[in-house]
């Protein structure tokens, strides 16, 4: 009788993956603000503040490198993203088969679906550290990669089936779970941080400042980790959600927006989750290196745990949750447009099985700003073809949502754009040495000029071709 | 009249998770306190704020 309802439940999960989202769904900014506030105030929050400590970026560089790149990160939503989301109001992956073609969409989407796994993995791993608190199981060090313990394994596969069967009842349950958690989430990170400021040898406004340069954030890396500058955490601000905004991922979720401003409401989520959260997590990390004489054990959980006691672990697992929900949930979405036939929460759990084996392995954590840059820079160039596809095609009197129009399977400028974007991206960091952190801006303009020259070598001319007048 | 209760309930326990982290570092009350006072927040919060904002929508 329950597992009938469970699947009624499940089956009436309706997502509106092949068809515009109808007028009754479109929500007020209030929902996405909740929703970005939650999302990015999150489990990894407690990993990148920690790790800009570990890089060595000094009080200066962070204050204001997070200022700018957060600011440039608000801007590439609110003009980038939500206005072709609130024009089309269709999924990223049916605006994408419709330029590119089903199959190259195809391999777009496993592409995002393994990066949406891994990131969402590595939320998990982080709420696993805090899970993990009552059974003293070994935490991994910063230069780790495999896991180190049979019961840390067991502990992530109890945390991931959690996430997974949350995640599987949709984006409804997924908001309204973020929007509960979200505000006390907030509050948990700064009271944390305030309450372990005089460990520090902060005990009035004033000391803070001198404290921040010379306890905190000192400019001096730990042992193996390379030098962060202003520059470093800037660009990591801007791109860190890079497949979100330039890269449009976020089509799947503003199409729900009433107006294109709703794309301002990212704001939450950076100021709140990348600025304060991160600046929060890093004064945490402080006070840990401090009494552990900078151990390079990395634990997310523990450190938590003893700014804030229960509540401190219980926000890293919320924390990680209500990140790796509407992760799950996309890739899920990305996976449903390979398989359109299956069910949204059937293709969601597969998703969790994935993502819940990655957060297995402590190297997502550990090399979580590598990887989200590189998360970034995979999936920026279909964001390009979007953008040019949308504005400019019809404007240089060529045709946009060329696939559709034709029948392709691949739009060859399409798969080309990706393909070359990503060599050029490839080249400039092995001829010029520059870092993952900053491939994405040259790579975006790289894209744009690539696939307008592409569109114009391999559009078939109207003339030729009636059906696409 | 309940969604006010509730409401109240449920903003202590946003009151109670931040407000005593101040007061540690004014000097006023101990570290371990204050991780006793978070928990007792966290639970008002996570008990009251779904009721409450239910019947507020």
């Amino acid at each position: 009788m329950i597992l009938d309802k469970l699947t009624a439940r499940l089956e009436s999960v309706q997502e509106y993956e092949k068809e515009p989202v109808p007028a009754s769904r479109h929500k007020s900014w209030r929902s996405f603000l909740g929703m970005y506030a939650g999302e990015h105030t999150a489990g990894t929050e407690f990993v990148i503040g920690p790790l800009f400590v570990a890089h060595g970026a000094s009080a200066g560089d962070l204050i204001f490198g997070l200022l700018i790149g957060n600011l440039l990160a608000v801007l590439s939503w609110a003009f980038l993203c939500a206005p072709i989301a609130v024009k089309e109001r269709i999924t990223l992956y049916y605006k994408l088969e419709k330029i590119c073609g089903k199959h190259l969409t195809v391999v777009y989407n496993l592409v995002n679906a393994l990066m949406f796994c891994f990131l969402a993995g590595s939320m998990i791993a982080v709420s696993a550290t805090a899970v993990g608190i009552p059974f003293n199981i070994p935490m991994a060090e910063l230069t780790d990669w495999l896991p180190s313990s049979l019961s840390w394994v067991l502990i992530v596969l109890v945390v991931g089936t959690v996430t997974t069967l949350i995640a599987t009842l949709g984006y409804e349950q997924v908001s309204r779970f973020a929007n509960i958690a979200s505000p006390w989430m907030i509050l948990v990170f700064l009271a944390a941080a305030i309450a372990v400021l005089p460990e520090l040898g902060v005990n009035s406004i004033g000391d803070f400042w001198p404290v921040a340069e010379s306890k905190i954030w000192t400019g001096v890396p730990l042992e193996g980790q390379s030098k962060f500058t202003f520059w470093h955490v800037m660009f990591f601000a801007w791109f860190c959600n890079m497949a979100m905004h330039i890269g449009m991922a976020d089509l799947s979720i503003f199409r729900y927006a009433k107006s294109w401003k709703s794309g301002f409401t990212s704001a939450g989520g950076m100021y709140v989750g990348h600025y304060f959260a991160w600046l929060a997590s890093g004064i945490l990390y402080a006070v840990f290196l401090q009494n552990s004489q900078n151990s390079l054990e990395f634990a997310p959980g523990p450190i938590a745990y003893y700014a804030a006691g229960i509540t401190g672990a219980a926000c890293v697992i919320v924390a990680g949750w209500t990140t790796a929900n509407p992760t799950i949930y996309r890739a899920g979405l990305a996976v449903q447009a390979i398989l359109p036939n299956s069910k949204t929460w059937k293709v969601t759990l597969i998703v969790g099985l994935v993502t819940t084996t990655a957060a297995c392995f402590p190297a997502l954590v550990m090399r979580l700003l590598d990887f989200v840059a590189l998360y970034g820079l995979l999936l920026m160039p279909m964001g390009a073809i979007i953008f040019i596809d949308f504005y400019f095609l019809p404007k240089l009197g060529l045709s946009s949502e060329l696939a559709e129009k034709t029948g392709q399977k691949i739009n060859w400028a399409a798969a080309g754009t990706w393909i070359l974007t990503l060599a050029a991206c490839l080249f400039i960091n092995f001829s010029f040495g520059v870092e993952i952190f900053f491939l994405g801006l040259p790579g975006w303009f790289v894209a744009v000029a690539l696939y307008i020259g592409l569109s114009f070598l391999f559009q078939p001319s109207k003339q030729l071709n009636p059906k696409l007048s | 009249m309940k969604r006010t209760i509730l409401g109240i309930l449920a903003l202590s326990g946003l009151l109670l998770t931040l407000l005593p982290s101040t007061l540690v570092f004014a000097g006023v009350i101990s570290a371990p306190v204050n991780k006793i006072l978070m928990a007792v927040g966290m639970l008002l919060w996570f008990t009251m704020a779904p009721f409450w904002i239910k019947r507020a929508k």
